[in-house]
C-alpha cells in the first residue's frame, strides 16, 4: 500500500455506529428505545451486545442490518451509510426463520442465488461447503421440520455465512435451544469464527454467553436504551463455556449490568 | 391393500343396498331405477358418444373458467393482503360475493350475455374468483413476518420477495383455496348448464336436465354418478400431488 493510499484510506473501523437514537410511537406513549449509542467495530472483531430485555439491543441490531431506520444518527458500514438491508450484513434470527417450502440445501442456496457474479454450479459448491462446515452435509435433502432445534440454527448459520457477508449479525440465535445443544454451538461458532475471521455482532441477555464469545462486550441498560460500558475479554480461544475464567468474567458483567439497572420499585405489600 | 379392499367392499355394499331397495318396490322404478338400468344407460351413452362429448364440453368450460378465475383471483388476493385500501374495497366485495350462491349469477348472465358460452364462462368465473381471493388473502396474512425480514437481509427486493417468499410461504392456503375454487367452479357450471340452454354444446348439466324432462331417471342418476366421479378424479389428479408435497415439506397433516 502506498503512502498516499495509507493517508487517504478509509478508517480501520468496519462498522461505525454514530450517535444513533430511536423512538417508537406507540398508542399511549412515545417509547425512547435507543439514546445516543455510538461505537466502532474493527474488521474481524467479535462483538457481543448484552443487556436486559427492553434495552434496545435487538432494535440496534435491526438498525445495523438496515431493517429499521434510526431517528437520529447513522450507521456506516465500510464507510457507506446503511439505508437498506443488504447481503453484506446478514442476520441470523432467534427463531431459525428457515423457509419451510425449501429443503436444507434450498435454504442455504436462497441467499447465494441473490448474489451476482457466480455460476450456479459454483453456488452449489459454496452451499455444500458451508453445510459441511456446520456438519450437516448429510442433511442437504432434509426438510426443515425434520431437523432438531440445534440443527435448524446450524442451517441458519450456514445460510447466513454462505453469501460471505462482511458482517454477520446474530439476534439471540441460541436462546431457544437446550443447554447441551447451546454449548456445542458455542464451540462451533468459535471454530467457524477462527476459520473465517468474520466480523460478528451478537446480541444476547446471557452474560456467560457474552464472556465466552466476545472480544468486546457492550453493556446496555434500558429505558432509554443506552450503551453504558465496553468490556474487553482477553482470554485465549477456543474458550470453554464452563471454565472458571468465563464464570469470573460473567460475574463482572452481571455486576456491571446490575449497577445500571433502574432502582427496583418496592413491591406493594 | 387392506384399505383398498375395505373401500371396494364399502361401495359393493352401497350398491347392494340400492338393489335391495329397488327389489322391495317401495318406489316406482320410474322414480328409482335399478343399478343395472343406470349402467345400461351409461353404456349406451358411452357407445353413441353423447357421454364423452358432453364430458368434453363441460370440462372445457370448467377448465377455461377455472383458470381465468385463478388468474384474476390470485393477484386480487395478493393486492387485498398488501394494501389497506384494497382490503377495504375489493376485500369486502369478495367477502360479500363469496357468500352469494353462484346460481344467483345465472339470471344476470342470461340477460347480459344471452344464451351463449360467455354466460357459462361468466357464471363459472364468478363462482371461482371470490373464494380464491379470500384464500390468497388469508394465506398472505398468515405468513410470519420473519420470513420477509430474513429475505430482505439476504438482498431480496420487493418483486423477488413476492415470487420467492410470499407466494411459496402461503402455498398451503393457496392450495386449499384453489381446491375450494375448483369445487365452486364445478357447482356453478352445473347450475349454469341446467338453467342455460345453449346450442354451442351440450354439457353434462344439459344431459341431466333433459333426463328430468324425459322422466329418464336412469339418465339423471347416471349423469350424477359421472359428475361425482369427475370430481373425485380431479381431486386425485390435480390436488393430491400438491397436498402430498405440502405434507412432506411442511410436515403437516398425516405422517
Amino acid at each position: 500500500m502506498s503512502l498516499q493510499e495509507e493517508l487517504k484510506g478509509p478508517p480501520p473501523a468496519k462498522l461505525i455506529v454514530d450517535q444513533v437514537s430511536k423512538w417508537f410511537q406507540q398508542k399511549r406513549q412515545n417509547v425512547h428505545a435507543l439514546d445516543d449509542v455510538s461505537f466502532d467495530v474493527a474488521e474481524g472483531e467479535f462483538i457481543v451486545i448484552v443487556g436486559p430485555s427492553g434495552c434496545g439491543k435487538s432494535t440496534l441490531l435491526d438498525i445495523i442490518a438496515g431493517l429499521e431506520h434510526p431517528d437520529k444518527g447513522q450507521v456506516l458500514a465500510d464507510n457507506q451509510p446503511v439505508d437498506n438491508p443488504g447481503r453484506h450484513r446478514l442476520v441470523m434470527f432467534q427463531e431459525s426463520a428457515l423457509f419451510p417450502w425449501l429443503n436444507v440445501f434450498g435454504n442455504v442456496m436462497f441467499g447465494l442465488r441473490l448474489k451476482p457474479g457466480l455460476r450456479n454450479s459454483e453456488r452449489r459448491e459454496v452451499a455444500k461447503f458451508f453445510l459441511y462446515l456446520v456438519g450437516l452435509e448429510k442433511f442437504m435433502e432434509a426438510n426443515v421440520h425434520e431437523l432438531s432445534g440445534g440443527m435448524k440454527q446450524r442451517v441458519a448459520l450456514a445460510r447466513a455465512l454462505a453469501p460471505n457477508p462482511r458482517v454477520l449479525l446474530m439476534d439471540e440465535p441460541f436462546a431457544a435451544l437446550d443447554a447441551m445443544t447451546r454449548e456445542q454451538l458455542y464451540g462451533d461458532i468459535q471454530a467457524i469464527w477462527q476459520k473465517r475471521r468474520k466480523t460478528i455482532i451478537f446480541v444476547t441477555h446471557n452474560v456467560r454467553e457474552a464472556a465466552c464469545l466476545a472480544d468486546r462486550v457492550m453493556i446496555m441498560s434500558p429505558t432509554p436504551g443506552r450503551l453504558r460500558e465496553i468490556f474487553e475479554v482477553n482470554l485465549p480461544r477456543p474458550r470453554d463455556f464452563n471454565s472458571i475464567e468465563i464464570a469470573q468474567h460473567a460475574a463482572q458483567l452481571t455486576r456491571a449490568l446490575k449497577s445500571y439497572a433502574p432502582d427496583p420499585t418496592p413491591a406493594k405489600v | 391393500m387392506r384399505r383398498a379392499l375395505l373401500a371396494i367392499l364399502f361401495f359393493i355394499a352401497l350398491i347392494a343396498i340400492w338393489m335391495a331397495v329397488v327389489r322391495a318396490k317401495i318406489w316406482s322404478p320410474i322414480l328409482l331405477p335399478s343399478p343395472g338400468s343406470v349402467a345400461e344407460y351409461l353404456g349406451s351413452a358411452f357407445r353413441d358418444g353423447t357421454l364423452l362429448q358432453a364430458t368434453a364440453v363441460t370440462l372445457r368450460r370448467l377448465l377455461l373458467g377455472y383458470f381465468i378465475g385463478l388468474a384474476i383471483g390470485l393477484p386480487l388476493g395478493l393486492l387485498t393482503a398488501s394494501s389497506k385500501f384494497m382490503e377495504d374495497t375489493i376485500g369486502v366485495l369478495a367477502l360479500g360475493l363469496q357468500t352469494l350462491p353462484s346460481v344467483c349469477w345465472v339470471p344476470l348472465a342470461l340477460l347480459w350475455f344471452g344464451q351463449t358460452e360467455g354466460a357459462m364462462l361468466f357464471v363459472v368465473i364468478m363462482g371461482t374468483v371470490w373464494s380464491v381471493v379470500i384464500a390468497t388473502d388469508t394465506g398472505v396474512r398468515t405468513i410470519p413476518p420473519i420470513f420477509a425480514r430474513a429475505a430482505r437481509t439476504m438482498g431480496s427486493g420487493p418483486f423477488h420477495r413476492w415470487i420467492h417468499v410470499i407466494l411459496p410461504a402461503s402455498l398451503p392456503y393457496l392450495i386449499s383455496g384453489m381446491k375450494q375454487g375448483w369445487a365452486f367452479a364445478w357447482r356453478s357450471l352445473m347450475a349454469a348448464e341446467i338453467y342455460v340452454t345453449i346450442l354451442t354444446g351440450f354439457g353434462l348439466g344439459h344431459l341431466l336436465h333433459y333426463g328430468r324432462e324425459l322422466n329418464a331417471m336412469d339418465q339423471v342418476i347416471g349423469i350424477m354418478l359421472v359428475i361425482v366421479v369427475i370430481g373425485l378424479l380431479a381431486d386425485k389428479i390435480l390436488f393430491s400431488p400438491w397436498e402430498r408435497f405440502l405434507h412432506r415439506r411442511w410436515g403437516t397433516g398425516r405422517v
